[in-house]
């Protein structure tokens, strides 16, 4: 696997890095539009399917938050795909553990929100380590295939339904008796969507301090050759390890989010290798190694695979030709070949074609002024 | 059963380096292709070897078809090779359920696959037998291809040092997209078999995906790139998975015990001997 991913995420060389006070304009106005987002009282056509109001009538908000629960998952991935180079096909467990293990101390425990979130990330961190240690072991395939032996043992004990703790194939659903009144309700979208927000803003500056720190330097030697990195003295097994379970946490803390957001676990959309997939599709589509294309890859697959599956089953749509209408019909088709081409022709994905048009525009003005 | 699944994905990876997350739906597309096929047949006992038939070839023709146009471009650049079969897999999924819907479609077969023999006092569903010979009809040919004749030395050698045997004057490329193809007529036949002989004649977009862990499984156990290893992991997997899910899963809870035991297989024995059970040290 070594220097899989530096070849994967080829960048053309960056411009000379713009004044600080410069580069701080763009994520204040991305992040201003998303906080503000709900008092929007209008449909803009294509992107908000209608008004945003306090019950969310059209579910804008809704998806927005899901979308912010992936982005926080994905963010953890490329800390260990994209930062590291350990392809891992058992990121769902982590989301999972952070889902389910929330899910069951509301919901048959019946604890109170913070100790059983406490719980939560508190069990996630000590299996990370333990997982994140035996696997670690082996590299390469192997270490793909067992993080996704753990993360499948994950699944079937989840659907197994032990002592009748995860509600089996049919899913949980967390109780609300003991959260907070601004998290329940009707009117608890809001809230929720804003709280996502902060969560997701919080681990990215987590993440943005863990890439760019010293141990952050270390984990992009030992993507690029870990061989290079072990005979430079540095220890290759601390440092994956530490990204190991940095990034497994971040998981747990998005499946946090998404069980607040969704209100409902079930073992197919949160445990399965499905899952693992999706994660692994919105970061390469992203572009994998850089942190706010995980962001934009995770934002732009759920909002297109919930979109586009309102798109379907507008009545207009079903006027159209077979042949067009099957393939649009489903998500996954198009997000499989929207990933495919990505991959053929833009492997850096959406950070690597916004580096490009970046650098074709600061060419033509060097041009122009010769 | 299990052989026949892995059999095509263990050829693709352990001759190309291709881990073919496709493959999955592979198998599906063999099966629907044999339902299409079997559904249009006058219903005699001489029609299930023309189905099987069809299924074979629907899977060699999307396997060529995706070596061709995906993989190709993507040598040298292993991890988007398997990127790219995994977002084939979602697309090609995502296409079949809106073709057929999410529901399970029955294929007609021919009581002499459907029925059951008794030897003594064991009554045995002559779908096995039919799983069996083909299993180890399909183990038989690809050793002898991959032995015996010049194609296969030719793969052996392009697997080996593709540049080398480049350098000798002979197209690596096609007898790469043979591998496929033969991968892929293996997956369709697979699919089709596995469709009879384990759900009951049916089938559904969503089943290639499911087998398609327990075939990794299966690959990575008997060692990457050997035929023997994975005949020889099939058929531990197999027996693992059965008999803990026979003794142990009858409790209430447990159901899900065989599986867990054969992924928690594959954790032990990459985690004691990373090469699987009859690997290539690299």
């Amino acid at each position: 696997m070594t220097g899989l991913v530096s070849r994967l995420t080829i960048r053309s060389q960056a411009a000379p890095p713009a004044p600080v006070s410069r580069r701080w304009i763009a994520p204040t106005v991305v992040l201003g539009v998303f906080g503000v987002l709900p008092f929007a009282g209008f449909a803009v056509p294509w992107v908000l399917p209608g008004p945003v109001d306090v019950v969310d009538s059209a579910g804008t908000l809704e998806v927005l938050s899901l979308g912010f629960a992936f982005a926080i998952v994905a963010l953890g991935f490329d800390v260990l795909f994209g930062f590291t180079g350990l392809l891992s096909f058992g990121q769902v467990l982590w989301f999972a553990t952070g889902v389910y293990v929330l899910d069951i101390a509301l919901s048959v425990w019946h604890w109170a929100l913070l100790p059983a979130l406490a719980v939560t990330l508190a069990g996630g961190l000590v299996l990370a380590l333990v997982l994140g240690a035996l696997c670690l072991r082996v590299r390469g395939i192997a270490f793909a295939m067992v993080t996704l032996a753990f993360a499948q043992a994950g699944y079937y004990l989840i659907e197994d339904n032990p002592h009748g703790l995860t509600g089996g194939a049919v899913g949980l659903v967390a109780s609300t008796g003991r959260l907070p009144p601004q998290l329940v309700g009707v009117a608890s979208t809001r809230n929720l969507y804003w709280l996502a927000l902060v969560v997701l803003v919080v681990i990215y500056a987590v993440t943005w301090l863990a890439t760019e720190s010293v141990t952050g330097r270390a984990w992009l030697a030992i993507r690029d050759s870990e061989t290079r990195a072990d005979v430079l003295g540095l220890r290759p097994f601390r440092l994956k390890l530490a990204s190991f379970v940095l990034s497994s946490m971040i998981a747990t803390a998005g499946g946090l989010v998404y069980l607040l957001v969704v209100g409902t676990a079930a073992p197919d959309s949160v445990a399965s290798v499905t899952v693992t997939v999706s994660i692994l599709v919105m970061v390469v589509l992203g572009g994998a190694g850089t942190r706010w294309g995980a962001v934009a890859g995770a934002m732009v697959y759920v909002y297109l695979q919930q979109y586009l599956l309102k798109i379907a089953a507008e009545p207009s749509f079903a006027s159209l030709p077979a042949p067009v209408r099957v393939p649009l019909s489903q998500p996954d088709f198009l997000l499989g070949m929207i990933f495919i081409l990505f991959v053929l022709f833009a492997p850096g994905g959406i950070a690597g074609l916004a580096d490009r048009a970046k650098a074709a525009i600061a060419g033509r003005s060097r041009k122009g002024r010769h | 059963m299990y052989f026949l699944v892995a059999s095509g994905l263990s050829l693709i990876y352990g001759l190309m380096g291709v881990l073919n997350f496709a493959h999955g739906v592979f198998l599906t597309l063999g099966a629907y292709a044999a339902w299409e096929v079997a559904g249009r047949l006058p219903h005699s006992p001489a029609g299930f070897p023309v189905t099987a038939l069809v299924a074979a070839l629907a899977g060699a023709a999307v396997a060529a078809l995706t070596e061709l146009l995906l993989i190709r471009p993507l040598y040298g650049r292993p991890l988007a090779q398997i990127l790219i079969t995994i977002g084939l897999d979602l697309a090609l999924v995502g296409l079949l359920l809106g073709m057929f819907g999410s529901n399970s479609r029955a294929i007609a077969v021919p009581s002499w696959v459907s029925g059951v023999t008794a030897i003594g006092s064991v009554r045995i569903p002559d779908g096995d037998f039919v799983a069996l010979g083909t299993g180890l009809a399909v183990l038989g040919v690809l050793s002898w291809f991959l032995r015996r004749t010049r194609y296969g030395i030719i793969i052996r050698a392009g697997a080996e040092n593709r540049d080398m045997v480049r350098a000798l004057g002979i197209d690596v490329g096609r007898a790469f997209t043979l591998v496929f193809t033969v991968g892929g007529a293996a997956a369709g036949l697979a699919g089709l078999l596995n469709s009879v002989v384990f759900s009951g004649s049916l089938v559904d977009p969503g089943q290639g995906d499911q087998l398609l862990i327990f075939a990794f499984i299966v690959v990575v156990i008997g060692g990457l790139g050997s035929i023997a290893g994975s005949a020889a992991a099939a058929v531990l997997v197999g027996l693992v998975q059965v008999y803990v899910g026979f003794y142990a899963g009858s409790g209430a809870g447990l159901a899900q015990l065989g599986n867990m035991s054969v992924v928690l297989l594959l954790a032990v024995v990459l985690l004691v001997r990373p090469r699987g059970l009859l690997g290539r040290t690299t």
